[in-house]
């Protein structure tokens, strides 16, 4: 509706002509005040405001309850890949930096908060997740402007999320002894936590939480394409008057990740993020006494069977690879679909694809922002052009999409095979790629012929088929009739190549816990 | 995918679906349009869409010749000329529009009629022993008969969901076709009452059945019944009518009545046919709301968009 069709509504409607209208009732179907139809109905800019936040020039890192220069006395320019307009510099550490880092860990673990009983540690953990709800305003603003997710998402997903995971541990705080009920639990000492840009505060809560509440101290090593929600966090720490040392947060690229694994005096070392990095880790870590777990990359499947309620699968499949423009390790990436209704599916998906609005993340109408940074977009359109040469058929939803910033409109691959590079290997990216399938039993063979497990969606309305499907799946997450839903009691992780460990729920106490 | 066969007039037979709903992400996908953000001139050009699409309406009882006369007043001019000198001055201020119709009881229609001469306002009359559809066919042919043969130019009737609850679904389709060839030319709503059918399963059963028979238009509520028009059941009733149109090309209308208060919920109403079934349906001839308080709210809000500031409520007229 723009102001220049509004005008021309404008002539048509007089009140003349409406009085000339004939006065036989019957046949009046039509009124003559009516708006023109097939008017387009644009939603005009709805912005969050970005006042909330000041982006500080440089952002150093945070050892010991300070904020402290690098050595290396280096910074890296952050970008906000929805602009490319900078966001400050931040810090780069190097093996000195975490070496204190690590050293006030230790400092803060066999001192005030090793010493702390776990009623208190949950005080703090229930005082840092208070301040997350206050500001969550400021934090969801940040988080859109530095990963380019959309504000709908980081307003209503990521910091409620976040705020939920450390809620949910601090209760945790004082009942260790519960977690395995008849056995002893102690804390580990020092953690040492990397984590991805896909969901940057978030991933920071599910690490330090559960390190916490079970009594060890961490240093953690957020992206280098999103460091600055994590550094507010900080901020959230000191205003809680989090104990120096609990919690450090060291940022850089790829050589302080690996320092931090390295480190010696690091007890547990938990990794987000890609399976070859989390191989090499697993590597490393191999002749060392360090406990590791791993949060790796997915190709989920999502199995739609013909007895599905198609509409609401239609959700499930957009949710499942479009949400946070498919940068999620779970997300749903291998559709599987009943022969049978594979062209009433792909004949709504598409449908549905163009009521997507893709554009600036800090509108509030946005429901697809920007790809995280300019080397995925560069990752994604190179696979996508690869997978073009396959012989899958393409189809890409008829969006607009910003000139300037780093955007990709969502997209699918359909009738590919098992054997397709696209059906493969992990995108990260808003792509999906569509299979069929007859019975449920090729179903369950083709959502596991895989390298990964991270999760895996079931649509069916017919409940014994459901949990039939379900116990064949090799999958750590497996979700019946929706997809991508978080919860801080739910453990996540994976099967094979995506990963060990657990995180959320009991089971995510366990990897900071050491059992007598 | 099962479905439901009903016998057609003039012999043969036709296939109702019964396709599956889930409640819970039709809830979700429907509670994502309340966060859609309207603002400025689309924010504007909905206002004054809302208002043409507004089935004005009054059934009660106590409803008098005169309480209608005074609502069809207030359809004409929802807004009297002499409030609008503030804010006329404006230079983009578009006339408030009329209503779409008046919605009234049987025995109204004919002071409707009178009332609305020369409008081009559609009048719209409940039938079908309304609100609770439990008559004997022919009385209620007999009801829609005498409201068009009064000028109603809509009929607005209500399915037996006593028959359709007990599986009769032919009693209710031949119901809608026999209504529907009493309309003769007046269009025909017919009203699911989603309150007592509970379950969005049979609320898609009910829309197809309906628009089969022939339904102008499928309508949620009595408004006498809680919950009335809910965001969810209008949702399922869209991909209904989305899915209707796909097969037969045919377009039916919503319209969504009761519980609709605020025009920030018209918008949301607006942005979900927008983004369901398209721009097509964003008109009277598609889309209406049966609602009676939303008209105000819709001024109050169109007022606050041209001059910055709230007006009281006494202001506007309570008809």
């Amino acid at each position: 509706m723009t102001k220049k069709k509004a005008t021309k509504k404008k002539v048509t409607k007089s009140t003349a002509k409406k009085k000339k209208t004939s006065k036989k009732k019957t046949t009046r179907t039509t009124s003559t005040h009516k708006l023109k139809p097939g008017m387009v109905f644009e939603y005009d800019p709805a912005p969050e405001s970005s006042a909330v936040v000041s982006i500080k020039k440089k952002y150093e890192l945070f050892i010991d309850g300070a904020w402290v220069a690098p050595e290396s006395g280096k910074y890296l320019n952050n970008e906000n890949p929805a602009t490319e307009e900078s966001l400050g510099k931040f810090a780069i550490g190097n093996e000195k930096d975490i070496d204190k880092a690590v050293k006030a860990a230790r400092k803060a673990y066999e001192g005030e908060w090793g010493k702390m009983s776990g009623k208190d540690r949950g005080k703090y953990l229930f005082r840092i997740a208070r301040i997350l709800q206050e500001r969550a305003r400021e934090f969801a603003v940040l988080e859109t402007l530095d990963g380019g997710k959309p504000i709908k998402e980081s307003r209503d997903v990521d910091i409620p999320l976040a705020a939920a995971h450390f809620f949910y541990n601090a209760g945790w705080a004082d009942k260790l002894e519960y977690v395995y009920p008849g056995k002893d639990v102690k804390s580990i000492g020092v953690c040492g936590q990397i984590i991805p840009w896909n969901f940057p505060l978030l991933m920071a809560a599910w690490k330090i939480a559960p390190a916490l509440a079970c009594g060890n101290t961490v240093v953690l090593k957020p992206a280098e394409q999103t460091p600055l929600t994590a550094l507010l966090l900080a901020e959230v720490c000191q205003e809680a008057g989090l104990p120096k040392g609990v919690v450090n947060i060291v940022t850089g690229e790829g050589p302080t990740g690996a320092a931090l694994v390295d480190h010696k005096d690091v007890n547990k070392v938990a990794f987000t993020g890609s399976t070859d990095i989390g191989k090499l880790i697993a590597k490393n870590i191999g002749h060392t006494n360090k406990k590791l777990t791993l949060e790796l990359g997915g190709k989920s499947a999502n199995i739609i069977f013909a007895d599905a309620a198609i509409d609401q699968a239609i959700e499930g499949i957009i949710n499942g690879i479009y949400f946070n423009q498919g940068h999620v390790c779970c997300a749903g990436s291998r559709l599987l679909v009943e022969e049978s209704v594979h062209d009433i599916v792909v004949k709504k998906l598409k449908k549905r694809m163009s009521s997507l609005r893709v554009g600036d993340p800090m509108d509030k109408n946005t429901d697809i922002g920007a790809i995280n940074h300019k080397e995925q977009l560069v990752k994604i359109k190179e696979m996508v052009a690869q997978a073009k040469k396959g012989g899958a058929d393409f189809h890409q939803a008829d969006v607009k999409v910003p000139r300037k910033g780093y955007y990709h409109a969502p997209c699918f691959f359909d009738n590919c095979s098992t054997s397709d590079m696209i059906v493969r290997d992990e995108v990260f990216g808003p792509v999906l790629s569509i299979m069929t399938f007859r019975t449920p039993e090729e179903a369950i063979v083709k959502a596991n012929d895989t390298q990964y497990g991270l999760a895996a969606g079931i649509w069916s309305e017919k409940g014994s088929k459901v949990h039939q499907v379900a116990g064949g799946l090799k999958a750590g997450v497996i979700w019946a009739n929706t997809y991508n839903k978080f919860d801080p009691t739910s453990p996540f992780g994976g099967y094979k190549e995506s990963g060990f460990g657990r995180e959320g729920g009991r089971h995510g106490l366990l990897p900071y816990l050491e059992v007598k | 995918m099962t479905s439901v066969t009903v016998k057609i007039p003039g012999g043969g037979k036709t296939s109702i679906p019964h396709f599956p709903i889930d409640m819970v992400n039709a809830n979700e996908r429907a509670a994502s349009f309340t966060k859609r953000s309207i603002k400025k001139q689309s924010k504007m050009d909905a206002l004054y869409l809302a208002i043409e699409m507004t089935d004005l309406t009054t059934l009660e009882g106590m409803d008098t010749p005169g309480k209608v006369k005074q609502l069809c007043a207030k359809g004409i001019h929802p807004v009297p000329q002499h409030l609008l000198k503030d804010v006329s001055r404006n230079y983009d201020f578009r006339e408030i529009p009329s209503v779409a119709a008046i919605c009234v009881y049987p025995s109204m229609v004919k002071h409707a009629v009178e009332a609305l001469e020369g409008t081009g306002i559609n009048i719209a009359s409940v039938a079908t022993a309304f609100p609770s559809g439990q008559l004997d066919l022919r009385m209620k042919v007999k009801e829609v008969e005498k409201c068009v043969k009064d000028g109603a130019t809509e009929i607005d009737m209500v399915i037996d969901r006593g028959a359709f609850h007990c599986g009769h679904y032919q009693k209710v389709f031949d119901e809608i076709v026999a209504v529907k060839e009493a309309c003769g030319d007046a269009h025909l709503k017919v009203i699911l009452e989603t309150g007592e059918l509970k379950t969005y399963d049979k609320v898609r059963l009910a829309s197809w059945l309906s628009m089969e028979a022939g339904a102008d238009f499928i309508k949620t509520s009595t408004g006498k019944v809680s919950p009335a028009a809910t965001m969810p059941v209008t949702l399922v009733m869209l991909q209904a009518i989305q899915d209707y149109y796909e097969e037969t090309g045919k377009k039916i209308g919503m319209k969504p009545a009761g519980g609709i208060r605020t025009a920030k919920q018209a918008v949301h109403y607006l942005c979900m046919v927008n983004e369901v079934l398209g721009t097509d349906w964003l008109s009277p001839d598609l889309f209406r709301f049966g609602a009676s308080a939303l008209l105000n709210d819709l001024i109050k809000q169109i007022f606050k968009q041209q001059s910055g500031q709230y007006y009281y409520d006494d202001i506007l007229s309570q008809d």
